[in-house]
């Protein structure tokens, strides 16, 4: 009975310990932003890589994530006649919720992977500490441009997001389910109000921020080689999708929460 | 007259865990200015730990560190940046940046680092690549289409780019055949004789660290067992030193070798 108290203890003094250095990484990463000099070029690379390169693995998942909504609502409202609000569903679900969650999620798996991958490999072939000897600080250099293209990109991608989700709502519901067009879009554009599409923009920056978070926190402390850079990248996507998703919660609640 | 100078670098008692295990156990080990030291010692000793220390990539739980008789344990950040500005190193395994071109990695420290135009670093990179034996042609090409014994090449102009006082070389022969490892400690040599520089080598190659060094020291549990001149070291009268320098497995030094 003691150890298996023990061991719980110690899981838990492990979460604390490891949430500490997480916090520290981050400061560090933030405490770089207010000391020169500053790498405008990487910035710009990152979100290049970050944004545009995404847009099709985004625009993709929008899409079909409006439209699979689009018809699964219409099964619903159907039942009872309700069948009008189905465009107010689609665009609220897609602007508040759909639209961050999954370009967050996309750019966790396809851009935090390849962060955690590229310092992780640059920590255990002594990149890193080549960049210290060489009079660069790794937090200003390889951390903080990733932090400020997560910021500043995944908003951008869920604006794009937003508008393809919707876009497939409004194929599916008026070629297939036989909306009017132009009812469609008035009933769109009626229930959407500017909180809806901000809040949605404010996510994204929290979720991007998070993602580049765990793509350098992990890379920046793999260890053991192609196993543990591995490991990293695994640890990366994993965490940063749960903490999108606790995020999410978070941020809904104080948007919108009575 | 005397050399009243500090030493370039001073080290005393340092001790360095990981864990439950004590890497350096109170290592104690001068190196004058213009002197070219190599700190010999098996795998696992904790020559690499050492000079982490000395460049402050890792930070010693006890001891001192003394750069030109100034105390660096704990120094903040600013001023361990300057502090960098004195130091070269070669890395083990290069450490080139994947994604720059030869010509980048060899002038990052003058354009990141200290702020120099492009257009000047690039013909600065150029002369280094030149001292190393290695043509402009090769500053355009990326890190991963050169062999291992280029790629030493490339991190030692590397090292030597920005003229450092002290250059750190880690395991410089290591993976490479014996006739460019003979390359490498020629280049060595040269390199710090022009710089005037002070050479801090760690290895356990032997003809290394007998072309490369002024004087050895061995490092063995933590300690400093022996130092002095290089040409010295086949009469060390050390049974621990005549074990390494020979190569033999019997002695006082015992290899861990457990059972997989």
């Amino acid at each position: 009975m003691l150890d298996f108290l023990a061991s719980i203890g110690a899981a838990f003094l492990g979460f604390l310990a490891a949430t500490g250095r997480l916090a520290g990484f981050a400061l560090s990463g933030i405490a770089a932003a207010f000391r020169p000099p500053y790498y405008p070029r990487l910035i710009v690379r990152q979100i290049i890589y970050m944004g545009y390169f995404s847009l099709p693995v985004v625009g993709l998942t929008a899409i079909f994530t409006g439209m699979v909504l689009a018809l699964q609502s219409y099964t619903g409202f159907s039942r009872f006649n309700a069948e009008s609000a189905v465009a107010t569903v689609v665009v609220l679900s897609v602007t508040r919720e759909l639209g961050p969650v999954i370009a967050g999620l996309m750019v966790a798996g396809r851009v935090g992977a390849a962060m955690a991958a590229e310092i992780g490999t640059m920590r255990v072939t002594d990149q890193i500490d080549a960049l210290t000897t060489l009079s660069t600080d790794p937090f200003r250099y390889l951390v903080l441009p990733r932090l400020l293209a997560g910021l500043i990109t995944l908003p951008l991608l869920v604006v794009v997001a937003d508008i393809v989700g919707v876009f497939g709502g409004y194929i599916v519901s008026t070629v297939k389910l036989g909306f009017n067009p132009v009812t469609y879009l008035t009933q769109t554009e009626t229930y959407l109000e500017t909180m809806d599409v901000v809040s949605g923009l404010v996510k994204a920056g929290v979720f991007g921020f998070i993602v580049a978070l765990m793509g350098c926190y992990h890379g920046y402390h793999s260890r053991g080689g192609a196993e543990g850079v591995g490991q990293a990248t695994t640890h990366a996507v994993v965490s940063a999708s749960i903490m999108i998703l606790l995020s999410n919660y978070l941020l809904t609640a104080a948007f919108f929460g009575k | 007259m005397s050399d009243t100078r500090p030493p370039k670098v001073s080290v005393r008692g340092l001790e360095k865990s990981f864990g439950p295990k004590r890497v350096l156990d109170g290592v104690d080990i001068d190196c004058g200015v213009g002197e070219s030291l190599v700190i010999i010692g098996g795998s696992g000793t904790g020559k690499s730990v050492l000079i982490k220390c000395i460049l402050g990539l890792l930070h010693p739980e006890r001891g001192s560190i003394r750069i030109d008789g100034v105390e660096t344990v704990g120094l903040k950040r600013a001023e361990r940046t300057a502090l960098m500005h004195k130091f070269g190193m070669l890395f083990q395994g290069a450490a080139l940046f994947d994604s720059l071109r030869v010509w980048e990695n060899v002038a990052f420290g003058l354009i990141q680092g200290r702020g120099m135009e492009r257009a000047r670093a690039h013909e600065i990179a150029l002369e280094k690549l030149a001292a190393v034996g290695l043509g402009a042609e090769v500053g355009e090409l990326r890190p991963a289409e050169l062999s291992g014994g280029m790629q030493k090449r490339v991190a030692l102009a590397r090292a030597i780019a920005a003229e450092p006082e002290i250059i750190f070389f880690d395991e410089p022969t290591t993976g490479l055949d014996p006739i460019m490892a003979d390359v490498i400690n020629d280049l060595i040599v040269r390199l710090v004789q022009e710089l005037g520089a002070t050479a801090v080598s760690i290895t356990h190659d032997m003809v290394s660290a007998r072309k490369i060094g002024h004087r050895i020291a061995m490092l063995h549990r933590g300690k400093i067992i022996w130092q002095g001149p290089a040409a010295e070291i086949d009469d060390s009268h050390n049974p621990f030193v005549d074990q390494f320098v020979h190569g033999r497995a019997e002695g006082p030094i015992q290899m861990e070798v457990r059972a997989v």
